[in-house]
């Protein structure tokens, strides 16, 4: 493992002060949530020494606020809290259980929403989930907060648009509207432990009718970032949901992928399995929606 | 089943001796132990998986503050064994991870740093990394010096192919003839490996005359003391070799990488020297199990009899000679009482990591081979696949392939539990496949020695010499209290060092119950006649007036002696008065391990969108011969599954172009997870062993055998489709699938 200083700010604009110092003395700082992607890097493919930002001390980086048309969801929250959440499950069942495939109960204990979207892996199980609900960074910046959608947050493989001196508090999302559910689908070779091989999250709105009004499909593991693919959406709204929609929409996902062959999977695999995951998926968020067309979740 | 003998120990279930440490994290593994002034020993690896090594400088490393010692080549004897080379890289280096220098230090950090210091230059060579590659008229030659061995006449040019062998009986073509049916089949499984939890680990600490000990995880510290001073070219009465507490091994820790690299760099420094290695220098640079491509052909009458077999097997070697292909080759048609067969195998060298043992080493390839090509003939035939096997079944008098006639065994009474087990007779699941397959191990005996103390209130000490991987101080214990007579709870088994106990070979061909238990019954029959003998001294009667029973001396039946019953803790009670301390021992090198036979039975459900395959059950039934500790039989023949079914479904060695490992890691090496797997259901059947004292087979190789092509078989019945390349996964399958 690397050498490595360690500080715990308390509040963000400690935080951003600790971040500032050392982006104006070219030194290295890095923002620890719960560490399960850090410190395993740490001891593998990045060895270099570095101060950690242990952000997990700031309040609003733990905060959950369930307002009346937004929802906050602070970025170092554990996936276990998340989980145990039964009000964030309801309205945004895709995104909770997005969090809840993380590796194991064990890693749940640590791992964050936010680390998931900063670490910025191609396959972070959380990120379509985030983009099918329109979730929205609110990153901490010295000028004051700035929000960035989270489809345009993360620009390459493990790399997004964080500044060196700014972090992130958390994903803001617009409160689902009547007739609006969420899911979340990813292919692993195993049933847990393992890293997606493609990823689906979807969101759609249906009307009294059970016609769709509005959709999102986001793409994880088939391209350099995830994908918000509205090519797939387009093929959803103004249809039944019905398995000529699905099957469009699946095909619209096929054509937006571009993947890699690797260990994983084949850029075969991956085009027919995106498909797969993307009718799947939107058959579950459109029986979640179907049930809360009446009733507003919050 | 035959006569069950009543038992009063054997075959009860007390929890191992072990245990409490285990769970509370007190035992001791491998990379456990420090010693103080202990030094970090790292190890400089190849980057190319082919190549001539035309320099290796360790002097700047040596230079560098707080290094104590660097070895490379120059450091070794000359004329190295494969092993030796396997060790330490001199002239080639022959797989990408192969070691080329090492380093102690301070701490981990300085020894990695002083890596990077070492001076390295390489000629690269092409890789060779296929069967196909290796095999070709003009193929990349790994070694120049390789001619093919067991030809009738020696090769007039070298080639990668280090050794063939062919098993042949009766006239196969004849045997065609007859069939009323054929099928063939041509298979390839991917280098796979052990997965064993504890990395290799050790720690040396040898003086500057090359005298000291060695700590280490391994399956058998007697031969690593052996393998490690003719590598070195040292005395093995100079080194003292004590086996940590093992994390697996699974006939991954039968061979040693780290230990002489870690007794010379102890020697060089001075100091104690600690090697562990990374997971991905597990996976890069142990012992994987062979890849391999087999070609099967099986021919019947329209009754099932099996007419003529005929099989062509290709096993990677990896960089040095050694595949299994001998073990593969006499284990392919072993199930079977066959008129007509030939075997032809092979030993292919590839730039790939020398491969070592795993569980039943090349009976799970070649098997997997003719158990899926089984069951395309009993659909050809359309038989029942346990009925097809049962026609062919070798039973007792039955002459092996591999020549011996058989003694007792009990394939035919596991295909019997088989097919009225629940798991056969119930209906297939709605969208799932059944899949059955045999698997088969020849278990071997070797040399085991074993000490018995008895202690002075009478308890009892099993000193032994064959680390403990599955339960087997639990199991010594057990023979022993049936022995001798006494209770479980009265007699502890210690694993002693190389100092303490006599020699015994390693923990692996399934022997230490068998052949170590024979030992430990022997010496406690020692303590029984020494026993009787004391107690004939007291009474003052003749040794053969005295008999032992239940743990007590007792005057024969008919002697008239007025005297009192001696247990063993008044004879070990009064042991100074008649001649001092009790110490039975035994050594032997066990003949007549009975060969261990099994029938697997799975249900699997594929996704047929994405290919993935759901495990719904699975049962093993394995003869056992006798079952010492019937939760460990059972434990033995759930692992097996749980490796079986991984390397089934997921396992594989995915090298790049270049050679390189692509998957050196858990992540993205996919052995099961826990909730991959449903229970594993087992029955154990028990036909004893003729040759053991309590009817003994070795039980722990025998359940990886037929779980590949339990799984292949179950996949071809779920979606009508064979798919003769392993692994079954997602992907492949989908491909599969599609093409069909
Ligand atoms: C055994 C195991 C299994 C796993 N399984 C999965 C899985 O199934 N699916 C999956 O997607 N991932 C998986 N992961 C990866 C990892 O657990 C997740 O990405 C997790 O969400 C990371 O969260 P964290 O809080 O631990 O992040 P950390 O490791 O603390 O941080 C991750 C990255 O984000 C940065 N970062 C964290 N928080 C912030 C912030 N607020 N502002 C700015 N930068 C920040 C860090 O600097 C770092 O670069 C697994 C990891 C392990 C070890």
């Amino acid at each position: 493992m690397g050498a490595f200083a360690y500080v715990a700010p308390s509040s963000v604009a400690e935080a951003l002060a600790v971040l500032d110092e050392h982006a104006s003395l070219g030194k290295r700082a890095q923002v620890l949530a719960g560490g399960t992607d850090v410190l395993v890097q740490m001891r593998t493919v990045d060895t270099q020494p570095r101060t950690l930002v242990d952000i997990k001390g700031v309040a609003e980086t733990n905060r959950v606020d369930i307002g009346a048309t937004e929802t906050f969801i602070g970025a170092a929250i554990p996936s276990a809290v998340l989980n145990d959440n039964a009000e964030l499950k309801a309205l945004f069942p895709g995104v909770i259980e997005s969090a809840d495939l993380i590796g194991s109960t064990q890693i749940q204990g640590r791992a964050s929403i936010g680390g998931n979207l900063c670490n910025s892996s191609p396959a972070g199980d959380t990120i379509p989930a985030l983009i099918a609900s329109s979730g929205v960074c609110v990153i901490a910046a010295r000028g004051g907060n700035r929000e960035v959608p989270v489809e345009d947050f993360v620009s390459g493989v493990g790399t997004n648009v964080l500044e060196p001196n700014e972090f992130l508090i958390g994903i803001k999302f617009p409160n689902p509207a009547p007739g609006t559910a969420d899911a979340y689908l990813r292919f692993i070779p195993r049933t847990e432990m393992d890293i997606a091989v493609v990823g689906a999250g979807v969101s759609v709105t249906i009307d009294e009718n059970g016609t769709c009004t509005a959709a999102r499909v986001a793409i994880g593991a088939v391209a350099p970032t995830v994908l918000l693919v509205t090519r797939a959406s387009d093929a959803l709204v103004g249809t039944q949901l019905d398995d000529t929609a699905l099957e469009a929409a699946g095909v619209a996902c096929t054509e937006a992928a571009s993947p890699i062959s690797d260990k994983r999977g084949t850029v075969e695999y991956r085009r027919k399995v995106v498909a797969v995951l993307c009718r799947r998926a939107t058959a579950i968020a459109r029986d979640r929606a179907k049930l809360r067309v009446r009733t507003k979740v919050r | 089943m035959s006569e069950a003998i009543d038992y009063k120990v054997i075959g009860t279930r007390p929890i191992r001796p072990d245990g409490v440490d285990k769970v509370t994290g007190r035992a001791q593994f491998g990379a456990d132990l420090n010693l103080p002034n202990m030094l970090y020993g790292r190890v400089l690896r190849s980057p190319h998986a082919h190549a001539r090594l035309t320099r290796v400088d360790v002097s700047k490393a040596l230079e560098m503050e707080g290094v104590y010692a660097a070895i490379s080549r120059a450091d070794f004897p000359e004329n190295p064994s494969d092993l030796g080379k396997n060790i330490m890289a001199r002239d080639k280096v022959l797989y990408h991870g192969h070691a080329v220098a090492a380093v102690a230090a301070k701490s981990l950090i300085c020894a990695e740093a002083a890596l990077a210091l070492i001076e390295t230059s390489y000629e690269v060579l092409s890789p060779v990394l296929s069967l196909d590659e290796a095999m070709a008229d003009d193929a990349t030659l790994l070694d120049d010096e390789c001619f093919t061995k067991n030809l009738p006449e020696t090769p007039d040019k070298p080639s990668n192919i280090a050794a063939v062998m062919t098993l042949s009986r009766g006239d196969v073509e004849e045997g065609f003839e007859q069939a009323d049916v054929i099928v063939e089949g041509d298979y390839n499984i991917p280098m796979a490996h052990q997965g064993y939890i504890e990395p290799h680990a050790c720690i040396a600490n040898i003086n500057e005359s090359g005298q000291g000990s060695v700590w280490t995880c391994t399956q058998g510290h007697f031969e690593f003391r052996a393998l490690t001073a003719k590598v070195l070219g040292m005395n093995v009465a100079d080194l003292k070799f004590i086996a940590s507490e093992i994390g697996g091994g699974f006939g991954g820790k039968t061979t040693i990488y780290l230990e002489p690299l870690a007794v010379l760099l102890s020697q060089q420094a001075r100091r104690p020297v600690k090697m562990m290695m990374t997971r991905e220098e597990v996976f890069r640079a142990s012992g994987p199990a062979a890849g391999t491509h087999c070609k099967i052909k099986v021919g019947a009458r329209n009754d099932g009899t099996i007419t003529a077999a005929k099989a062509w097997l290709a096993y990677e070697a990896g960089a040095f000679a050694g595949a299994p292909m001998g073990p593969g080759a006499m284990a392919v048609f072993a199930p079977y009482d066959l008129e007509n067969f030939h075997v032809e195998a092979f030993d292919v060298l590839v730039n790939k990591p020398k491969v070592a043992a795993y569980r039943a080493p090349g009976a799970p390839q070649s098997m997997h081979a003719m158990e899926s090509a089984l069951d395309e003939l009993a659909r050809k035939l359309d038989m029942d696949p346990l009925d097809l096997r049962m026609k062919n079944a070798a039973s007792e008098g039955t002459q092996a392939p591999y020549g011996p006639k058989f003694p007792a065994i009990g394939l035919k009474e596991c295909l019997e539990a088989a097919k009225v087990h629940p798991n056969y007779t119930s209906p297939v699941p709605e969208g799932a496949g059944r899949g059955v397959a045999v698997g088969f191990w020849f278990n071997v005996g070797m040399q085991s020695s074993a000490e018995v103390h008895i202690n002075e209130n009478g308890t009892v000490t099993i000193i032994e010499g064959n680390p403990d991987i599955g339960g087997s101080r639990a199991s010594m214990c057990l023979m022993a209290a049936e022995t001798l007579g006494v209770p479980y709870e009265q007699i502890r088994a210690v694993v002693g060092d190389t100092e303490s106990t006599g020699f015994s070979n390693v923990t692996g061909g399934s022997r230490t119950t068998f052949a170590t238990g024979m030992a430990v019954i022997q010496a406690c029959e020692d303590i029984i006649g020494q026993c009787k003998s004391r107690a004939a001294a007291t009474w003052g009667v003749d040794e053969d007036q005295v008999e032992w029973e239940d743990g007590q001396a007792i005057p024969s039946p008919g002697v008239n002696a007025d005297v009192k019953p001696l247990t063993l803790a008044d004879i070990a009670g009064n042991a100074a008065k008649t001649g001092g301390p009790l110490l039975g021992r035994a050594s032997l090198n066990a003949q007549g391990a009975g060969a261990s036979f099994s029938v697997n039975m799975t249900d699997l459900k594929v996704d047929r969108e994405t290919g993935k395959v759901d495990v719904l059950s699975f049962t093993a039934i394995q003869d056992a011969g006798t079952a010492i500790h019937p939760a460990y039989v059972e434990g033995q023949m759930q692992g097996g599954a749980a490796q079986g079914l991984g390397w089934a479904l997921n396992e594989e060695y995915i090298y790049d172009k270049d050679g390189v490992l692509e998957n050196a890691g858990f992540l993205d090496y996919r052995i099961p997870v826990a909730s991959d797997l449903p229970m594993i259901d087992t029955q154990i059947i028990e036909v004893p062993n003729p040759r053991h004292p309590y009817g003994v087979r070795g039980v722990g190789e025998t359940p990886i055998v037929a779980p590949l092509a339990a799984a292949a078989n179950a996949i071809r019945d779920a979606t009508g489709v064979r798919i003769n390349d392993l692994p079954l996964s997602p992907p492949n399958i989908l491909a599969q699938l599609d093409n069909a």
